[in-house]
């Protein structure tokens, strides 16, 4: 197998991980491309997610659930180093992709975030055009010529292709919020990254917007993996292949921390969950 | 039809609710009345001004802006008035000033909004605030004084090494004195500074977080970032800021007639002397009577026809490129 170590400080974009080795105890398949070890993330001195441990499985949609303030949103940004523009973030612990620790000191953060995307609760498209948008992480990664063909590929694997193909040049910022949000996801797919994370991706859109959006994280987990922060149980349930449950703990100096609670596969979680904080949780006792 | 035609019940009701805040009304008016204040001084400033300048329009015609002549007190004949060469000079100085102070200040305001550590911001901010609590005929003595000689030299290497070359050459001529239109755009350029500066530095602050975590997630650069995301974004606000700081720059009075050199002229020379309207204005209204005072009025009217007119020229172009960025159509 190729060696992994330079994959992250590598420049091309286009090159796709060989199969991922990793060194820890798994209690999973060895399929996982990225994993969690005892992660801590501090804000200050505030510790905002205690020890989190958990594997994300190669082609499968990973999610992860909670109660507000639980830490899941910033486990999912310490997955490509989005945190490290937040003054005073700190993270400790490993995050591990094909084996490397994504915040060890030779890693550049611009290239995290080339081979792990990431799209955003609130659909945010550039004020360019359709095209433009698309185009515009292939243009920073310096890929020149045939720059239609990679933005028509995104587009349709977005499932956007053909309700935009007549108005490429029109402000994308005319769209409706779901054909927003589809756009913006194929901007992060046109780069081609291994990994795609997704901040609730579906809380600013309406039903019909949000069913697109699941069927197309479906289809994606063929060429993706896909990592779901979502405040919609059902949305977790009907998408993902595994569940994290979070929660926020209070500890002796009454300060609050997110913590994992849970981390099974997806039918099991929500049928037959294994932490007693989870059923009351999924069942609507609290959260 | 309800809608069209709605019942006496309805009326009332909708009568009532317009009728009932006061504090709202009053609102409205005063609002209304500060708007319409500040338009009726405009209105009131020009009717006043044409007025005034009038013996000199109605003497010199359309002449008055398309002749380079200004003569007050000819030996022989009628005395000349053109304002060509001074709107010449203002134009000339301005642009020089833009053309310096542009690319510094939105690099200062993108420096402090994105790269400069936070402790650094706040005394940043200051001392370049304070640049703008400099009294202009301060910068006008400080360039008259220090700022002029010291460019004579630069001004004759300048010229010596490019003055060979095809159109530049034209633009680096001979050199006189240090007082020319170079050295009043340089001092412009540093007065305007700040002004820009501290408005970009508000439309770069503006700009969502979401825009800049969408160009960072994509694996950018902070220069790419703000290249795709942060100037985008700020177009119009930057072209308001520059527009703020070319009306000083047109409208700069004491430091202008202190190093501009006082020429009547037009030439492609920058290193030679001239003049701008806002300059003779000061520098002439006290020995001036009759016709002669009537046209430097009109030297004002002048400028404040040149600004009034670029900045509805900045409002359509900012207005074209957001309705190519928002709108539907581009």
């Amino acid at each position: 197998m190729v060696s992994d170590t330079h994959l992250i400080t590598r420049p091309s974009v286009t090159v796709h991980a060989p199969a991922a080795v990793t060194t820890s105890g798994a209690a999973f398949a060895d399929t996982s491309v990225m994993r969690l070890r005892d992660v801590s993330v501090h804000y200050g001195n505030y510790e905002a997610v205690r020890r989190t441990s958990m594997p994300i499985q190669r082609n499968q949609v990973t999610a992860m659930i909670g109660p507000s303030g639980c830490g899941k949103s910033t486990v999912l940004r310490t997955l490509n180093r989005m945190n490290d523009s937040i003054p005073g973030a700190r993270v400790s612990g490993d995050v591990l992709f094909h084996g490397q620790d994504l915040y060890a000191r030779h890693v550049d953060p611009t290239q995290v975030r080339r081979r792990i995307g990431m799209v955003f609760q609130k659909p945010n498209p550039f004020p360019k055009s359709i095209y433009d948008n698309v185009a515009y992480g292939l243009r920073i990664n310096g890929v020149k010529g045939r720059l239609d063909e990679h933005v028509e590929a995104a587009l349709t694997q977005a499932a956007l292709w053909d309700e935009v193909k007549d108005k490429l040049r029109t402000s994308a910022l005319a769209l409706s919020g779901g054909q927003q949000q589809r756009l913006c996801i194929a901007r992060t797919i046109a780069v081609k990254p291994e990994v795609i994370l997704m901040d609730e991706p579906c809380s600013a859109l309406d039903p019909i917007a949000t069913a697109k959006i699941e069927e197309l994280i479906f289809e994606l987990t063929h060429d993706y993996t896909i990592v779901i922060v979502t405040h919609n149980m059902q949305q977790a349930a009907r998408v993902s292949h595994h569940t994290a449950f979070f929660t926020a703990e209070v500890d002796e100096r009454q300060e609050r921390h997110g913590r994992l609670v849970e981390f099974s596969p997806t039918d099991q979680l929500f049928t037959n969950p294994a932490d007693k904080r989870t059923e009351d949780y999924i069942t609507g006792r609290f959260g | 039809m309800t809608l069209t035609n709605p019942s006496p019940a309805a009326e009332v009701a909708v009568r009532r609710r317009g009728h009932g805040a006061l504090g709202d009304r009053v609102f409205s008016w005063w609002t209304l009345g500060t708007g319409l204040l500040v338009l009726a001084i405009l209105g009131l400033i020009l009717v006043t001004t044409v007025r005034e300048a009038w013996p000199a329009f109605d003497a010199m015609g359309p002449r008055f802006v398309t002749e380079r002549v200004w003569d007050p007190n000819p030996a022989t004949g009628d005395a000349i008035f053109g304002a060509l060469s001074f709107a010449y000079g203002t134009a000339v100085s301005s642009l020089i000033a833009l053309l310096f102070a542009v690319p510094v200040s939105v690099g200062i305001a993108l420096f402090l909004t994105e790269l400069a550590p936070r402790r650094l911001r706040g005394p940043a901010v200051t001392v370049i605030d304070l640049l703008a609590a400099v009294p202009s005929v301060v910068f006008g003595l400080w360039g008259i004084l220090v700022v002029a000689p010291a460019l004579v030299p630069v001004y004759q290497w300048t010229h010596d090494v490019f003055g060979g070359v095809p159109l530049l050459g034209r633009l680096v001529g001979p050199v006189g004195s240090g007082r020319t239109f170079m050295t009043a755009g340089l001092i412009l350029a540093i007065m305007i500074t700040p002004i820009i500066t501290s408005i970009t530095r508000e439309v770069f602050g503006t700009v969502p977080r979401a825009d800049k975590d969408a160009a960072l997630a994509l694996g950018a650069t902070r220069w790419e970032m703000i290249r795709g995301a942060v100037l985008p974004h700020s177009f119009g606000g930057i072209v308001g800021a520059v527009m703020l700081g070319l009306g000083r720059a047109m409208g700069e009075t004491i430091a202008v007639a202190l190093v501009i050199g006082g020429a009547t002229n037009i030439t492609a020379n920058l290193f030679a002397p001239g003049n701008s309207m806002a300059a003779v204005i000061v520098q002439q209204f006290g020995e001036s009577t009759g016709t002669f005072t009537a046209a430097l009025i009109g030297l004002g009217v002048v400028l404040f026809a040149m600004t009034v007119l670029i900045n509805v020229f900045a409002r359509v172009v900012v207005r074209r490129a957001e309705a190519r960025m928002k709108g539907g159509v581009a």
